[in-house]
């Protein structure tokens, strides 16, 4: 079903049905991570993927223009490109764990040792929490700070916050004076 | 959207509740799924929803700009200063055992800040983002949809 | 290369088939909002196959109850990738914004998001620049 609506993508040059279908396809992905037993993750795709970036999508093509031109010739060396990296890729996976084998390498260094010392170390039920905010608090200031800096990168390209040096409003008189 | 009767409603109806949904992940995310990313979002899911429905001057009325932006670097602020705190009562930075009494408390609270100023962050990142892309005067009518 | 084998890994092949998708829109499709959701295709495809290598089979979310009273038969799913995806799909969106308002000022300046029309526009640009200092030598 993930990969109908992928391949829907792909196709529909109406973008604003693109971008329904790029939410259908970020709901869709937040159901497989529940059955994952990713809780936290879906929740964040449910509200993140599926919410908000619908609605910048939409408000971006509400801002530029509805359709997509079509595409005069098609391009063979694209798709080339694309197979051979899928291949490589699938024989990466060749010697990788079965699905949810037990004894896979990722299972075995460093996440045993967060269910052990979690409960009296940390006492919080939720191991992803306790993670997320103390045992790789580096790792989540590290996020945080990106995205505020995106944050601010938008601000400052579209929010016309400038108050002096922008188009049409001449330099700073102030400061010369 | 002044003619939407349903949507105006429903949407007075469901903003409190979608508030009150993000204040209980925000802080209940130690026992259950949720923490700040997921409270960030949610809240400023509430008032994108406002502003979509109702309008962007309304909404900036509630939740000035010049707030939000001051918001965006609180957050980092409030994160980086649990580190500096917990550095100066002389643990390592980000080493929350010395924010309570006892190590287990400290880390509640430690993580607790933590969490909060994700939360600041990610929420008024999401509304200045809204903010700047609904504040630009609009190619398409709302008819040509 | 038994049943099993495929089974197991018939997930793995999944995600790569999506994410080739994704990088085929990137590549080459021409509108720029198109190239954004190509992109937010590929990230997706990339975030399952992190949670799938974190699962274990019989395995339940990583939350212990809430009375820490913690049953030692219970197998709980690997949480070190949820962590990191969790901050990843935030972090996405920033950064999807930050894309889309990049858009926005290319469309303000060119009056168009195809690409092939903004590289017609910079060439004549160029083109003009290339006369100008030929005029004044």
């Amino acid at each position: 079903m993930m990969v109908a609506t992928a391949l829907a993508i792909v196709r529909m040059r109406h973008l604003f049905a693109v971008v329904m279908l790029s939410g259908v396809f970020s709901l869709l992905s937040a159901l497989l991570f529940v059955t994952l037993d990713a809780v936290d993750v879906a929740f964040t795709e449910a509200a993140v993927g599926a919410g908000i970036s619908t609605v910048l999508l939409l408000g971006t093509i509400a801002l530029t223009s509805r359709t997509e031109r079509l595409t005069v010739n098609f391009e063979w060396l694209p798709l080339l490109v694309c197979l051979v990296t899928g291949a490589v890729l699938i024989y990466g996976t060749l010697d990788m764990p079965n699905f949810g084998s037990a004894d896979a390498p990722v299972h075995q260094h460093v996440a045993p040792g967060y269910f052990e010392r979690t409960p009296h170390e940390i006492d919080v039920p939720n191991v992803v929490t306790a993670i997320l905010a103390s045992y790789r608090g580096y790792d989540t200031l590290g996020e945080v700070v990106v995205v505020f800096t995106a944050g601010v990168g938008v601000i400052a390209l579209i929010s016309g916050l400038g108050r002096g040096g922008r188009r049409g409003r001449g330099g700073r008189p102030g400061k010369e004076a | 959207m002044r003619h939407h009767l349903i949507l105006r409603t429903i949407t007075k109806l469901l903003v409190a509740p979608i508030l009150m949904f993000a204040l209980y992940v925000q802080f209940h995310g130690d026992f259950s799924p949720g923490g700040g990313f997921q409270a960030g979002v949610l809240f400023a899911v509430a008032f994108i929803l406002y502003g979509t429905v109702f309008s962007l001057a309304q909404v900036q009325a509630v939740f000035p700009p010049w707030l939000v932006h001051k918001l965006v670097a609180l957050g980092v602020l409030i994160y980086a200063g649990t580190g500096v705190v917990s550095m100066l009562l002389g643990a390592n930075y980000l080493d929350y055992d010395v924010l309570g009494a006892h190590p287990e408390h400290g880390q509640h609270n430690g993580i607790l800040a933590v969490e909060i100023g994700v939360g600041v962050t990610v929420a008024s990142v999401m509304i200045a983002v809204y903010y700047a892309f609904a504040g630009r005067p609009p190619t398409i009518s709302d008819e040509d949809w | 290369m038994d049943f099993e084998f495929i089974v197991g890994h018939l997930n793995y092949w999944l995600f790569i088939v999506l994410m080739m998708t994704g990088l085929y829109v990137v590549v080459a499709r021409g509108n720029l909002v198109k190239k954004i959701v190509g992109l937010n295709l590929f990230q997706t495809a990339v975030f399952m196959l992190y949670i799938s290598v974190g699962k274990v089979s019989g395995g339940t979310a990583p939350i212990f109850p809430a009375d820490m009273k913690i049953d030692e038969s219970v197998v709980y799913s690997n949480p070190l990738p949820h962590v990191l995806i969790l901050t990843a799909i935030v972090v996405g969106v920033a950064t999807t914004a930050l894309g889309l308002a990049l858009i926005v000022r290319i469309r303000e300046e060119y009056d168009t998001i195809e690409e092939s029309h903004i590289l017609t526009a910079e060439l004549a640009i160029a083109r003009r620049e290339l006369a100008d200092m030929d005029g004044e030598r």
